[in-house]
């Protein structure tokens, strides 16, 4: 495998939009900002430090922009006039470290429920313990007048086994106006839960950041971890990574065909997807001895049970094409389907969205061929689907594709793999805990080329490159992108040498995707927003950390 | 006398049997989706356990909230006992013809959509807009398909027109009976909220039609509403079985012909139920702005029924 270095740039508040309008009209897309709260020990000082990441590919590049702040007046200049993600992760940013986007359009709340204490931002190193919640909330919402307008609220608290979601429609008739999501019901201060750990003890934890993309938060946190540390992975658990990818993407776009033909009352469809589903987590339980695929990745390797029948993927996935055939064929569920909430191809470019949204929007992003961490020959079998219509029949169609395009992949993949644990120096610890230590030991060991300090050293000149070039004894960085199966996944690990993580800032698609629903919705009839809402499938749990 | 114990047995046996059917009709359609599904009796067990709970009625709600259960289940006991399921001698025969059935139905899918809109809530109005939408189309076509049937016959009693079929069974089947039949048969499913015009097993508050309009109902109430939506699903599936396949309806008020004409109501019903069942695993729900285009089409094959009685009369 290659690790593909970092461009690292250092740039000033007057120089930032600059670079940033240089990246993005060069085709890359911004794929994450994390503020970082540096202690005086830190070689810059005391400060907030914010990095922003940009990501292109195919071929692979990776260019970080690194600001310091006033450490007594934290502000950022916004980028939101140059990325709508931009605006969303200052937002974020503001909410979590008092960071003040200047010129920001939208200066609101965005984590932080308005009854959260204010000036208590809970990233910050000396945030404290939280005071007390007001006992009272503000909830403003847009008011959409006009003759006959009406608001429907749904949420918090749903029917059926689903995350918590504030929707307020504002509604003429049946149809849609404006919708307005409130999220942020769940911040579990995950990010900071992963500070001041080993970095081998806490795949766990990302494993559990959102449930169903156990592998693809994993395997993007041990990529990076993996990136800062220089631990070398054997490419037979860089290909027995893939693979796991594959059978996450399978067991959930099962769910996801069938949820969605549930949606329409399409029920048989739905009861014959769950059959499938449970086939593909018993397979992954005999896989990897967790039904979701938990345990199996790690920074340095990889461990499986068994190795999976290729012929028994084949199968399911033949059944399963087998079901959207005859789902498809149902005048009634196609008709449902065709034409519902249309999202167009600038609209999802506009807003960044990642996944089946962006491909069934016309938008052929794909992580594992833009930033593959495996060989690109293992891939050679790979193919993207695209559909341009950008509604719910084109998302549907999107994951049967992949469906089978995992099936594929798995095919070639599969017969190379051996179970057991795969990782270089397996002798050096059996746990994953021990990984961090023998990783961190073979990180420092290395003394890696170009050596400028890598995210911290305020000299550093343009273009040197992190996590792979770190010094021996300064802080380390890295990145993992992961295309799990809603979409690319984005973890950056910062460390001191001896593995301990300093901060770790996650993106889930879900984050990018979010702000998609509502502008497909604009003008789709009520009834059909849980069908709508389905077919996007976001996570709550990965959006609010 | 006996005519108005056969009445009070009709009603008995229809709120009886209605839990009953919907537990045949969800095992029918788990067992033909390859699913296990649940007991035959569960609809009856989950009556139970509701009516053991004490009702709660929201902050805001007013009289329509608390008077729409006992009218809903009145008018349902009313149907079932005036129509002629087991015999055409009942004590309301000349007084409850199909226009009284049909206003019967709609007292009933009134009260409820007002006590939707009165609990304040965005889900029970919205529920009660969709249902009035679809009533609207719905009502005309279940008088204009039995109106059909009423024209050679010459009276709107339902009980004449049984008679009248199960004197003389071959009548039925005539082009009337087969466009009458088809209409009613898309009506019932409108009204009795079945696919493809509502999904009665979705959790979807924003997909419900019936269902948004009862979502702050519980305990007792609660109970009482689908008890009565379980009972109007009977008596739309009751009509449509003794007027398109009277046979064996008692024209006498003998003990041996009433027990044989509730056997075969019973057998009727359950096979039309399973017929459903089996037919919605075929069926998706439409989307709601065509649900009128599938009434506006029932209804004219409702209208051709009614030009071809009059044209073959």
């Amino acid at each position: 495998m290659t690790v593909t270095a970092t461009q690292v740039v250092d740039v000033t508040a007057d120089t930032l939009a600059d670079h940033a309008r240089k990246l993005l009209d060069g085709g890359a897309r911004l794929a994450l900002v994390a503020a970082h709260h540096d202690p005086p020990d830190h070689p810059g000082g005391a400060a907030i430090r914010v990095v922003y990441l940009f990501t292109a590919g195919p071929p692979d590049r990776r260019t970080e922009l690194h600001l310091r702040t006033d450490p007594d007046h934290p502000t950022v200049p916004s980028l939101a006039a140059l990325s709508f993600p931009a605006g969303r992760f200052e937002r974020e940013m503001h909410d979590l470290y008092g960071v003040h986007p200047q010129d920001h359009p939208l200066p609101r709340r965005l984590v932080r429920h308005p009854h959260w204490p204010h000036g208590w931002h809970p990233m910050r190193a000396d945030a404290g313990p939280r005071p007390p919640l007001a006992a009272t909330e503000p909830f403003p919402f847009l008011t959409v007048q006009g003759p006959g307008v009406y608001e429907i609220p749904v949420g918090p608290v749903h029917a059926g086994l689903i995350e918590p979601g504030h929707f307020r429609f504002s509604v003429v008739g049946e149809t849609i106006l404006k919708l307005k999501a409130r999220l942020w019901y769940v911040h579990k201060g995950i990010e900071k839960l992963f500070e001041g750990q080993p970095a081998g003890s806490r795949v766990g934890l990302a494993e559990r950041i959102s449930g169903d993309t156990a592998v693809g938060h994993a395997l993007a946190y041990s990529l990076a971890v993996e990136d800062a540390l220089d631990i070398p992975v054997p490419a037979g658990a860089q290909r027995a990574r893939a693979a796991l990818l594959e059978l996450e993407r399978l067991h959930n776009h099962a769910a996801d065909i069938g949820a969605i033909c549930n949606d329409v009352g399409y029920g048989i469809a739905h009861a014959h997807t769950q059959r499938i589903r449970e086939q593909l987590l018993r397979l992954n339980q005999r896989t990897t001895g967790h039904r979701l695929l938990r345990g199996a990745v790690f920074p340095g390797g990889t461990q499986l049970a068994e190795v999976p029948d290729p012929a028994t993927v084949q199968a399911i996935a033949a059944d399963l094409a087998d079901l959207v055939a005859t789902a498809l064929r149902n005048t009634i569920v196609r008709d449902r389907l065709t034409g519902t909430a249309t999202l167009t191809t600038t609209q999802a470019a506009d807003i960044g969205t990642l996944g089946y949204v962006a491909r069934a929007s016309g938008l052929p992003l794909d992580a594992r061929v833009a930033h593959p961490h495996t060989d690109l020959a293992d891939l050679a079998g790979l193919t993207v689907p695209v559909y341009e219509d950008g509604d719910v029949r084109a998302r549907f169609l999107v994951r049967a594709d992949e469906v089978q395009a995992s099936t594929a992949l798995l095919a070639s993949l599969l017969p190379s793999l051996t179970a057991g644990r795969t990782a270089a120096g397996a002798g050096a610890g059996a746990g994953s805990g021990s990984t961090a230590g023998s990783g961190s030991t073979a990180g420092s060991g290395s003394t890696a080329g170009s050596g400028s300090t890598a995210g911290s050293g305020s000299t550093a000149g343009s273009g040197s490159a992190a996590g792979a070039g770190s010094a021996a004894d300064g802080p380390r960085s890295g990145v993992g992108i992961v295309e799990g199966w809603r979409g690319t996944v984005v973890h950056r690990v910062e460390l001191r040498p001896d593995g301990t993580l300093t901060r770790v800032k996650v993106v889930d698609p879900s984050f990018l995707n979010w702000p998609a629903l509502p502008v497909a919705l604009a003008n789709t009839i009520v009834p059909d927003f849980p069908l709508t809402n389905k077919s996007f499938n976001l996570s709550y749990a990965g959006n609010d950390l | 006398m006996a005519a108005y114990a056969v009445a009070a047995g009709q009603a008995v046996l229809v709120a009886a049997l209605a839990p009953w059917l919907l537990g045949w009709m969800r095992a029918v359609r788990a067992r033909l989706e390859g699913r296990a599904g649940g007991r035959f009796g569960q609809p009856w067990r989950d009556l139970r356990k509701q009516l053991r709970k004490e009702p709660i009625t929201p902050a805001d709600a007013g009289v329509f909230f608390v008077a729409a259960p006992p009218v809903l289940m009145a008018t349902s006991l009313l149907i079932a006992g005036a129509a002629p399921y087991v015999s055409t001698r009942g004590p309301l025969s000349g007084v409850a013809d199909l226009v009284v059935v049909v206003g019967l139905l709609l007292l009933g899918t009134v009260a409820l959509a007002l006590a939707g809109l009165d609990t304040g809530t965005a889900f029970g109005g919205m529920g009660a807009s969709r249902e009035m939408t679809i009533a609207a189309l719905v009502e005309p076509t279940l008088l204009l398909a039995v109106f059909a049937l009423s024209t050679r016959v010459g009276s709107t009693d339902l009980a004449a027109i049984v008679a009248a079929g199960a004197a003389d069974p071959a009548r039925v089947i005539s082009p009337v009976g087969a466009l009458a039949a088809a209409a009613l048969a898309v009506a019932v499913l409108a009204e009795s909220g079945r696919l493809p015009v509502d999904n009665p097993s979705t959790h979807l508050e924003l997909t419900m039609v019936h269902e948004a309009m009862v979502l702050e109902y519980a305990g007792r109430d609660l109970a009482l509403v689908e008890w009565a939506a379980a009972m109007r699903l009977s008596i739309l599936l009751g009509l449509l079985a003794t007027l398109f396949l009277p046979w064996g309806v008692a024209t006498s008020l003998h003990p041996a012909a009433l027990a044989g004409a509730t056997a075969l109501f019973a057998v009727k019903v359950f096979a039309l139920g399973g017929l459903l069942a089996a037919g919605e695993v075929f069926l998706a729900k439409v989307r709601l702005f065509r649900v009128p285009e599938l009434l506006a089409g029932s209804f004219v094959l409702g209208l051709l029924a009614v030009l071809t009685a009059s044209v073959l009369a």
